[in-house]
């Protein structure tokens, strides 16, 4: 894959020697003069000085025929303005990093679907280790719209035993499948769970905690 | 008229103070308190605290009932992301955004946007100057 990462600060530093050491062509694109001669010491001929946001500069790195654009420099505007650019040139793949989690809906506002958003990541990392105990967030949907999350059937929960159908579930969630041991079950409404079963479910945002209490029971938290 | 102009700057606090003066409703947005110091004491328009990136900033401002917006912050990519955004997410119906650089404001203006350049309409008039005009 010959990706172009936008951004040579941390974030920018580590995915671009991530990328090379699984075999990528890696292009880094970083503003600031003298930040970019220090990638050079560490990237060669990778690290280019340049600006991202300017059509141009996208354009002579060969972002018309990139695979991914990868924007994450530490200015969200900056972010989204290379995405908008390099899908103007025809990248097919853009990936933009949220700084600030509150202007998420900006970037998706503006077509720019595939985000990262590590203040909110983790965030919800804290949070879920607060408040959801028994459920493993494992990946957000169109910005966190929706995410899928991993529950473990304990013996002593009310689902056990139950078909799917008489759990009474709450809206917006879907179980995906379950796994018992080895095997993987596409979960149906006859389908009945026992203790020691990891469920995967498809939840709307702010669901999850009702999915667990017909899953794990809200008292055992 | 109610206009929100984001971005206290030169150009902005002028803005501002002009259409208020010819009888127009305006709210500046500014990150810094002290830019509101250019619209001098008892401007009549309101002021908001904030980056104009913020949805519930610019909603603050009014952003809902709004006939114009300008961005004029001295970023090009501020102003024009801010743009974007009242359009889409706002449907104001005028939105011009202030661009520096003139490839990127062509490039956004394909895109239907409305790009005010200062630095083409600043050469083109210095030109003017210099030749004499007309030519």
């Amino acid at each position: 894959m010959f990706v172009i990462v936008v951004g040579g600060g941390k974030v920018g530093f580590y995915l671009t020697k991530t990328l090379i050491e699984a075999g990528h062509e890696v292009l880094l694109l970083e503003k600031d003069a003298m930040k970019a001669r220090g990638l050079e010491d560490n990237f060669g001929d990778v690290a280019v000085q340049g600006d991202g946001t300017e059509l141009a500069t996208l354009q002579n790195v060969g972002a018309s025929r990139a695979d991914v654009v990868a924007a994450v420099t530490g200015h969200d505007e900056d972010n989204i303005v290379v995405c908008q650019m390099a899908k103007k040139l025809g990248c097919k793949r853009v990936i933009g990093r949220v700084n600030n989690p509150k202007n998420e809906d900006a970037f998706l506002m503006l077509d720019i679907k595939t985000t990262v958003n590590s203040t909110q990541l983790i965030y919800h990392l804290v949070e879920e280790q607060v408040g959801l105990q028994g459920i493993i967030p494992l990946l957000e949907l169109r910005g966190g719209k929706a995410e899928i999350v991993e529950l473990e059937i304990s013996a002593g929960s009310p689902a056990v035993g139950k078909p799917v159908k008489e759990l009474n579930l709450p809206e917006d969630c879907l179980l995906v499948s379950v796994m018992r041991e080895e095997e993987i079950i596409f979960p149906r409404g006859e389908t009945v769970l026992s203790g020691g079963d990891t469920v995967i479910a498809l939840t709307a945002r702010g669901k999850a905690h009702l999915l667990r209490d017909a899953l794990i029971g809200s008292g055992e938290v | 008229m109610f206009v929100i102009v984001v971005g206290c700057s030169r150009v902005g606090a002028r803005l501002a103070l002009q259409l208020v003066s010819e009888g127009h409703e305006v709210a500046v947005v500014d990150q810094k308190q002290e830019s509101f110091r250019r619209l001098g004491a008892g401007f009549a328009g309101k002021t908001v605290l904030g980056t104009g990136l913020d949805l519930d900033i610019l909603k603050r401002a009014g952003a809902e009932r709004a006939d114009a917006l300008a961005t004029v912050t001295n970023g090009d990519n501020i102003n024009i992301v801010v743009a974007q955004v009242a359009r889409k997410h706002f449907g104001i119906p005028r939105v011009v955004a202030r661009m520096y650089d003139p490839e990127r404001a062509a490039a956004y203006r394909e895109m239907g946007m409305e790009i005010m350049c200062p630095t083409l309409i600043g050469s083109q008039l210095i030109k003017e100057k210099i030749l004499g005009g007309g030519a």
